[in-house]
């Protein structure tokens, strides 16, 4: 492995349901949710004064699944390169959760769940959700765990977002906090992207607002909303990197068939994504990271202030989807408020996708200031003569 | 203390911080300076480096730092935030001296600033008689490499302060790692200053 880490193994996925009516989870929108699931795995040991635990927060089409394999599985988690013995995230020393969002599809209540009241699949009678939420849901969850304070909370993108909103919401239960590649609102460019790839799922008419479940899923939908993601996860460089203008094949082309290989790598992926997600759960997640503003009003100022967390802002110089210019107006927010933070803008020509990509330099940065974190600071002075 | 180990420059920013006060660090580099602080003066350190190499070493040493650069870096601070602001060696790569210096008053109640001095007799001999750029100890890059773009005597920074009503607290003027008591602006290759607003 890349840096030498190794695996923590076979894991499950474990299961949380709390939020039992009439005790529902009550939401942003005021609506109420119950019972609520969360699927969660764990990786490493907790310690006996609680204080090692780390929650890390997934991105868009995450999931639980963070690191290490699943019985018979070839794959590992989304983020096993930086989760594990040894790794930045590590295992041996520090107990890491990680846990599906609220509204997603892989093991957490979400549209496609069971309606109790219908014993249907809820479809769009799933409540709207927000980034507010997804951390409430979670903050029960570590309730449930014992963990009083958590070491930090991680998370790239909308895991980033969801680590912002932590620090907003929760500033006494973290101890620190990473946002990587993320903001603290959704811009009109992000979100437009994320409306064309809902656009491309509603009118596909298998969608049948959202009642396709037992039936034909609105697959063609779907693909090409993460067709749309996966273009805007990458960058100009990486692009022509990875694809060049090379073509599949020699073999004369049948007229708009996917004869270059960036044709066909997008085709690969918008097609492989819909055997795993749930178009309605693409809609409302989207939905929830385009509502985010943790500004909403606030002063920028003023949103962090108090915080005693340590913060370590992460950004990468080719990601034009969430640009270095949105991180470094948390760090700005981090300045005003004069909480203890960090910036680093990682050069990498990676695109958006860098923080899942970008190991070396993430595994420095991330590895040095939990250990600080942890253990206090241990300063030491090179000889200058 | 032992700090016979420390250059000069370093062992007079020591002697001139308070312990436990807070300190900025505009252009920390590896951010050896802050170590020493907190070993020394358990200070409060935060430094703003615009090199991501120097950001790793800073954060592998346990510092906070922001990439940033510090012609722009000070805005978001509120007034008197910090007890110093220390421009080692990097005012004069800034690109608005001026600005950034009172950018720095207005943030800190006091400020440290060390820099080559280009008025030191070698530099011009090497002017004079040799007719090129100099190249010394204290400037040691060549004209197509320097990071340094502008050049200032100990004599400049003296008026500038005066026409700025800036305070000059307390000044320290080195050659090879000693004091320079005399003619400083002839015989100091780097001049530290301890400035606070009037």
């Amino acid at each position: 492995m890349a840096d030498g880490g190794k695996s923590v193994g076979i894991v499950e996925t474990k299961f949380f349901t709390f939020a039992e009516p009439p005790n529902e989870l009550i939401l942003d929108s005021g609506e109420r949710l119950g019972p609520v699931t969360l699927a969660y795995e764990t990786y490493g040991e907790l310690n006996d004064e609680k204080s090692n635990a780390i929650l890390v927060l997934h991105a868009l089409s995450g999931d639980a699944h963070a690191a290490g394999f699943h019985n018979g599985d070839k794959k590992p988690g989304w983020w096993d390169v930086i989760i594990g013995p040894g790794k930045a995230l590590d295992t041996e020393k520090y107990f890491v959760i990680c846990s599906n969002v609220l509204g997603g599809c892989k093991g957490s209540t979400g549209p496609s769940s069971i309606n109790p009241k219908t014993n249907e699949p809820y479809g769009l009678e799933f409540p709207t959700i927000t980034i507010k939420d997804i951390v409430n849901a979670q903050r029960r969850l570590i309730d449930h765990l014992g963990i009083e304070k958590l070491l930090t909370v991680v998370g790239g993108s909308m895991g980033g977002m969801q680590v912002l909103q932590w620090m907003f919401s929760y500033p006494n239960r973290i101890r620190s906090a990473i946002p990587i590649a993320t903001t603290m609102k959704h811009a009109p460019q992000q979100i437009a992207f994320n409306e064309v790839g809902r656009q491309a799922i509603m009118t596909d008419h298998n969608w049948k607002n959202g009642n396709y479940y037992g039936k034909l899923p609105p697959a063609e939908g779907l693909a090409v909303a993460r067709m749309i993601g996966h273009i805007t996860y990458m960058s100009d460089i990486s692009m022509t990197k990875k694809f060049g203008r090379r073509l599949k094949d020699n073999r004369q082309p049948f007229k708009f068939s996917a004869n270059f290989e960036v044709e066909e790598y997008l085709r690969y992926r918008g097609n492989n994504f819909v055997k795993r997600f749930d178009a309605n759960s693409y809609l409302y997640i989207t939905k929830a990271i385009d509502y985010f503003d943790l500004l909403n009003g606030n002063n920028v100022h003023d949103v962090f202030k108090g915080l005693e967390a340590k913060v370590l802002v992460i950004a990468f110089k080719s990601d034009w989807l969430y640009p270095a210019y949105q991180s470094q107006e948390i760090v700005k927010a981090c300045k005003s408020a004069g909480v203890d933070a960090t910036y680093c803008e990682i050069n990498s020509t990676y695109g958006h996708d860098a923080f899942l990509l970008e190991i070396e330099e993430e595994t420095h940065l991330i590895k040095h200031f939990l250990r600080t974190v942890f253990n206090g600071l241990e300063v030491s002075v090179e000889n200058e003569s | 203390m032992r700090v016979d180990y420390l250059k000069l420059e370093h062992r007079v920013i020591l002697d001139w911080i308070e312990p436990h006060s807070s300190v900025l660090d505009l252009g920390c580099g590896d951010g050896n300076l802050l170590s020493i602080l907190i070993q020394e003066k358990q200070v409060h350190a935060q430094g703003i480096e615009i090199d991501e190499q120097a950001i790793h070493k800073c954060v592998a040493k346990g510092l906070s730092v922001f990439q940033q650069d510090i012609d722009t870096g000070l805005s978001e601070y509120g007034g008197m935030l910090f007890d110093y602001v220390i421009l080692s060696q990097s005012l004069q790569q800034v690109k608005n001296p001026d600005f950034v210096l009172k950018e720095a008053l207005r943030v800190s109640k006091k400020v440290i600033v060390s820099f080559p001095n280009f008025a030191h007799y070698f530099p011009r001999f090497q002017i004079f008689f040799g007719g090129k750029v100099p190249v010394t100890r204290a400037l040691p890059y060549e004209w197509y490499d320097t990071p340094n773009l502008h050049f200032l005597s100990i004599s400049d920074f003296i008026e500038y302060c005066k026409k700025r009503n800036i305070k000059i607290e307390d000044s320290v003027f080195i050659r090879k790692n000693r004091r320079v008591k005399i003619f400083p602006n002839l015989f100091a290759e780097i001049g530290v200053f301890l400035i606070s607003n009037r």
